[in-house]
């Protein structure tokens, strides 16, 4: 309740909220006195100012790491002097050298690269009065999703304009490796993470107490992606908890008052990036990142990107937000220098704090004209895309219709006022072009061969082109989640019974749950939501116990059912290349070239309809989803990352997917399938 | 009837702390002022003390909030007396009266809610009947005659309580007694071989430090509540003294106790300084808070006289290195008699405390220090902090040892800021009780509580709690800010005892007392979530009853409570405490 609350208040603060276009005043200002202008913020009150030599020392000099230490070289029968040898070493590879004229220059040369890129930056200033009062009453986290690389230093430079505290900024290591960059990062407040941390004790433990003495002290902003990384189908990632318990244990430990979370959404009209991340998702390998490369990236820098909007959304106290949720005191019989695992409580509270952070960025996010174009696109035939042409009045009917469910459903738009879908469609030229009263996707020719492709080429052309669409459309994906799952459930099921309604809407939630965010624990908040959303639209009719489909909603139920019919397709066709063509134990390396084989197969013989499956980020969604379910396990000893299928069991939760065995009634399956643990909801109503 | 010792009642409030002529008010001028010749404070002019008022609490002279002046005893409910009881109490010639102002002054402790409740007049279930025993056989007597007619006994000593223990339960069905143990105050024997001193439990910590000061003796037991309170009660609810680092607290000072107990008399059958005899019985008794029996005589340990005494203070730059400094000090184990350590919020109210002083040239002298430690030494007078000292011995060691304390004070920034404010820092201890009634004619309400913890949790928990009283004041509509402060008081090797004060002008709220409680409940669960103890030294009672379990265990309440029924079976002791 206190989160629907929060979620409403935070919706309707935003809704007659102002945006104002910062890069607007740099474009009549110059951008050298912008960069040297007065910085003069204010800092959390109880900082001490504490300077990177103050911090590094804090955290080497900590009795955690002392005692961290000790252990080790017990351990491995080095001596402790070594150890702290290395952990001296795994700081300086990690600690930021936040300087304030690197941030000028970092401000500068922003200033001149963004008013290339975009049209205008939008940042709501109530969100940033919000923080800068937040931030002088405790530790404050910046919490923005990742969509471009673009982003990364973005949330500073604002903070730098508008007279509020830098953060520190936990990178990913890549970034450090760059020349000269990786410097100017550092010094403009980066840190940087080792990717594939694994069981190396003295690493985690450098990092942890680096964190935790960030937080603690308060000694500036942090700022960190709990995405974990950079989206690259810029749909919202199930968040990392790694970080998440570094940040947070401050407050369970009761070494901070409260912490403060400020979810920050950042949308783009277009992202710098869309046709590398495509190709990425499709297997070709990202290029490293090198100063170099950005210099090449340079070209970017003649294309218009549009609008680019950050939206700061209302700090959220950690502690209110834990009330009644956990007992700190469990903490209170270990000295808290010494490391301890946290109770499962604490672990979920944990988790659903992420999630819950993940979900508000998503409602933070501004939806573009584009985004729905995209998911009209797309359920298109792909036929019509390649070579008839979609009619281009029937699309901007659709869109504008589309636009009205989307406020139905209490998403944000980023609507302009004038030629939207022209306009749109113009800045999108990469992707569509719009000739002749028909859009078509453009796809990329291949200048340097002469031969002509391959039907597997082409194929991955197209996957290519469609992949870019399927990104945009994943920026609304979260408006129409709750109401499109419903919405497919009444579609499988034929039912319109409530309860079962509800069952099969908690299954479908289950399998999707590494491919959308859900909140653990509000299955039920959640389908009432997609049902009050789907009445409010006039879709359905809501007894006591009843769903009744109206004529009416005919429309938006087949929209919803179709716009979560890629993932539908998808899951079933790895579930059952699982069961029929793969072995029993196998690596992530096999797997998804295998998978998207036989999925290039399928497509050309016609048998399969949607590009989506090709996409590493779905192939790998639906791994953990099965491993979530217990169908599919990670082998602990396996160097490879071997995994073992448990084939009948990824087989039953397939048959529920795509209701193979038709005549027996859903209900009877579920009992037959269901792991009891997991779907402990449904059972009581089907019995 | 029977007047209770009459040098007690009769010279102290019904509806507030301590005595009756001594009291803070603000004169015709609009100064306050502290009545009587008590204290050293008394009959001064104290200047800042209104403008303090004034700026912490936003509290103004127009708006008062004037006590009911007298008790109306037609708002006493009559006694429920036990007629069987009272007759057979009757032939015992044991002193007892069912007078409504008797019954009334001995229904209470000095919560907030309770003297709240009394200034305005309103009174809750009170004893039905007071006795005033006169030594140990008249407790066995009593005792006796309770168990067989069914009475409930709620044992009464100096009155002090903070935490509801002396509030009648009001499920209680049977007539109350209030066993008052005023007139056992005296001093049985002094054993100068031994250095104890057998003491009848119901004497006042005052009057024993000044009986055996006239031997050359004293107990060196110093709670700030010592001029009422009684050795029975700090028996019972496990008292800390101010000057523990060298006399220790209740529990080390004691060597054999008598408690009288529906069961018997229960008492050890030696004074061997230490026992290995299982459990200590002795640890039944102390903290059992009135719920087993009466304590009657206790044998304490006694000490010569000190032969010097010397105060002192230190300024520190902010609370950080004040706590740093004591955990030093509690590291070396060179703790003075006491050592405590104010925040800032009370340093600048022990400031705003200052009598009016008699020469400009004292003034100039304060004006001088004050340049010193801001301007030239750079303390921040709004993070500054303050520890006073005492130290006790003969004048040598005395002497060195505060060399070393000092020494060990100027590593954490201290400043030694002289005799004088330390000296005041611990008076003010005993005047801060009256202040609150000030407060409360002028719409503030507070109180302080305490907690003990670990050392490495004393600045979270200082930090967490403040913030938390600030935070819920707020949330509970409180229309100003609170006073919200703290004070480290003692010292321990591995820890430390914690005291807050909180208070707040409540103008604008309809239920003021249901929102301090409320606050204070919340800051207790704050104490608790960080590490911190139930209570350090003020006990249980009724008011922190219900995070007994979680403190101690389900197995230890069953414990407690298989004893409760073993000693006492029908809950003569009824006053519902602890349990």
């Amino acid at each position: 309740m206190i989160l629907l609350h929060l979620l409403y208040t935070l919706r309707s603060l935003n809704d007659d909220e102002e945006f104002t276009d910062i890069l607007e005043e740099r474009r009549r200002n110059t951008d050298l006195g912008y960069a040297l202008r007065t910085f003069n913020p204010q800092p959390y009150k109880g900082a001490p100012s504490c300077s990177t030599s103050d911090l590094n020392k804090a955290v080497l000099e900590s009795q955690y790491l002392r005692y961290i230490a000790k252990e080790i070289a017990l351990e491995t029968g080095s001596s402790v002097e070594k150890v702290r040898q290395e952990a001296r070493g795994i700081l300086e590879e990690m600690s930021h050298n936040l300087q304030l004229g690197f941030i000028r220059l970092m401000a500068y040369t922003f200033n001149k690269v963004f008013k290339r890129l975009f049209r205008s930056i939008y940042v709501n200033m109530e969100g940033l009065n919000m923080l800068q009062q937040a931030i002088q009453e405790s530790p404050v986290i910046l919490m923005p999703n990742h969509r471009s690389y673009v982003d990364f230093l973005i949330v500073s430079f604002v903070l730098f304009t508008y007279d509020i505290p830098i953060p520190v900024i936990a990178a990913g290591i890549p970034l450090a490796s760059m020349k000269v960059v990786g410097e100017i990062l550092r010094r403009s407040g980066a840190f940087f993470i080792r990717r594939a941390i694994g069981s190396d004790k003295l690493y985690w433990a450098v990092l942890s107490e680096y964190v935790r003495t960030i937080v603690r002290t308060g000694c500036a902003p942090l700022e960190f992606y709990v995405e974990g990384f950079r989206s690259r189908t810029l749909k919202s990632v199930v968040p990392k908890l790694g970080m998440m318990d570094m940040v947070l244990e401050p407050y369970f430990k009761g070494e901070v008052f409260d912490i403060t979370l400020v979810p920050i959404s950042i949308s783009y009209d277009r992202v710098v990036e869309e046709s590398l991340l495509a190709l990425e998702l499709l297997g070709v390998p990202k290029p490293k990142e090198s100063t170099t490369g950005l210099f090449k990236a340079s070209r970017v820098l003649q294309e218009d990107y549009g609008c680019m909007h950050v939206n700061f959304g209302r700090p959220l106290s950690v502690r209110q937000l834990c009330e009644g949720k956990i007992n700190r005191s469990e903490y209170n019989l270990i000295p808290r220098d010494l490391p301890q695992r946290p109770s499962t409580e604490i672990q979920d509270c944990v988790n659903w704090l992420a999630h819950l952070i993940v979900r508000t960025q998503e409602e933070g996010a501004l939806i573009s004209p584009w985004s729905l174009m995209a998911c009209l696109l797309l359920q298109a035939p792909i036929t019509t895309l390649t070579e008839e042409g979609l009619q281009w009045h029937g699309l901007t009917e659709k869109t504008l219709w589309l636009r009205k469910l989307v406020l139905d459903f209490r998403g944000r738009l980023n609507w302009p006022d004038s030629d939207v879908m022209s306009s749109t469609v113009a800045l999108h030229h990469s992707i569509v072009h719009h000739k002749a009263g028909r859009v078509y996707l453009v796809q990329d020719g291949n200048p340097a061969s002469q031969d002509p492709l391959s039907p597997e080429e082409k194929v991955m052309r197209t996957a290519a082109a469609v992949l870019m669409l399927v990104s945009y459309r994943n920026q609304a994906l979260h408006v129409f989640v709750r109401p499109g799952i419903l919405a497919t459930a009444i579609h499988i099921t034929k039912s319109t019974q409530k309860d079962e309604l509800f069952s099969f809407f908690c299954f479908l939630r289950d399998v999707f749950s590494s491919e959308f965010i859900f909140i653990p624990g509000r299955a039920s908040q959640d389908f009432d939501e997609a049902c009050s959303l789907l009445q409010k639209c006039g879709a359905v009719y809501i007894s006591q116990q009843e769903v009744t489909v109206l004529e009416t909603g005919l429309e938006v139920l087949s929209f919803l059912q179709k716009l979560l019919q890629p993932f539908l397709e998808s899951y079933q066709l790895i579930f059952r290349y699982l069961c029929e063509n793969g072995a029993h134990v196998f690596t992530e390396k096999q797997f998804l070239p295998a998978v998207r084989n036989l999925a290039t197969k399928l497509i050309l013989s016609g048998d399969l309809h949607t590009f989506e499956v090709l996409s590493s980020d779905t192939q790998k969604n639906v791994l953990s989803a099965l491993r979530r379910l217990e169908a599919v396990t990670k082998l602990r000893a396996s160097q490879q990352n071997e995994y073992k299928v448990n084939k009948a069991a990824v087989r039953r939760t397939g048959d529920i997917l795509c209701k193979i065995i038709c005549d027996i009634p859903v209900k009877i399956k579920l009992l037959f399938c269901v792991r009891l643990e997991n779907f402990d909801l449904f059972l009581p109503c089907c019995l | 009837t029977f007047k209770s010792n009459p040098k007690k009642q009769e010279i102290m409030k019904w509806n507030g702390w301590g005595y009756s002529d001594s009291k803070f008010l603000y004169n015709k001028k609009g100064q306050a002022e502290f009545t009587g010749k008590r204290y050293r404070l008394s009959g001064m002019i104290i200047p800042g003390l209104r403008e303090w008022m004034e700026s912490t609490f936003s509290a103004n002279l127009q708006h008062k909030t004037p006590a009911a002046p007298i008790l109306n005893s037609s708002a006493v409910q009559p006694p429920t007396l036990n007629e069987a009881f009272l007759k057979e109490l009757k032939s015992t010639g044991i002193p007892f009266s069912h007078d409504a102002e008797d019954r009334v002054f001995r229904s209470h402790g000095h919560c907030l809610h309770e003297i709240f409740a009394l200034r305005e007049g309103k009174i809750g279930r009170v004893p039905d009947l007071v006795v005033w025993p006169n030594c140990h056989n008249d407790v066995v007597k009593i005792v006796e005659l309770a168990c067989k007619h069914n009475v409930c006994l709620i044992p009464y000593g100096g009155g002090t309580s903070v935490s509801s223990a002396l509030e009648c339960p009001p499920e209680e069905t049977r007539s109350i007694v209030s066993l008052d143990t005023s007139q056992m105050n005296r001093i049985l024997w002094i054993d100068e071989k031994n250095l104890t001193a057998h003491v009848e439990a119901g004497i006042v910590g005052q009057d024993l430090e000044r009986l055996l000061n006239e031997s050359g003796y004293c107990t060196g037991h110093e709670p700030d509540s010592m001029e009422f309170s009684s050795l029975g009660g700090w028996v019972a609810t496990r008292a800390s003294g101010m000057k523990k680092n060298i006399y220790g607290n209740i529990e080390d000072l004691v060597v054999h106790i008598k408690m009288v107990t529906p069961r018997g008399v229960i008492e050890k059958s030696c004074q061997g300084p230490r026992m290995s005899t299982g459990p200590d019985v002795h640890h039944f008794i102390m903290g059992s808070e009135g719920t087993l029996g009466v304590v009657t005589e206790v044998t304490m340990k006694i000490r010569p006289m000190p032969e010097y005494q010397k105060y002192g203070s230190v300024v520190f730059p902010n609370f950080e290195m004040g706590v740093a400094c004591l955990r030093e000090v509690a590291r070396q184990r060179c703790a003075p008699a006491s050592i405590r350590l104010m925040d800032n919020e009370q340093f600048k109210f022990g400031h705003a405390l200052k009598p009016q002083v008699s020469s400009i040239f004292t003034s100039f002298l304060d004006g001088l220090k004050k340049f010193y430690i801001t301007k030239f030494k750079g303390f921040d007078p709004n993070r500054l902090c303050v520890a006073t000292l005492l130290f006790e011995g003969d004048r040598e060691k005395v002497l060195q040892h505060e060399k070393q304390v000092y020494d060990i004070a100027a590593k954490f920034g201290g400043l030694a800021a002289g005799e004088d404010n330390g000296q005041r820092g611990y008076m003010l201890t005993f005047v801060i009780a009256y202040l609150r009634d000030l407060g409360m004619d002028y719409y503030v309400i507070g109180e302080s509580f305490e907690t003990s913890m670990p050392w490495d949790r004393v600045l979270d928990i200082c930090r967490n709690v403040k913030a938390r009283i600030v935070r819920e004041c707020k949330d509970k509509g409180v229309q100003f800010p609170p006073l919200s402060t703290c004070r480290v008081t003692q010292t321990y090797d591995a820890g430390a005892c914690v005291y807050f004060y909180f208070a707040f002008n409540y103008r604008g709220l309809s239920d003021p007392v249901h929102v301090y409680e409320q606050v204070e409940h919340a800051a207790r669960e704050e104490i608790l979530a960080n590490g911190g103890s139930l209570s350090h030294h003020h006990g249980v009672g009724k008011l922190r009853k219900e995070w007994m379990r979680e403190s101690i265990s389900s197995v230890g309440m069953g414990m407690l409570k298989s004893v409760k029924d073993y000693v006492d079976p029908n809950n003569i002791f009824g006053n519902r405490n602890l349990l």
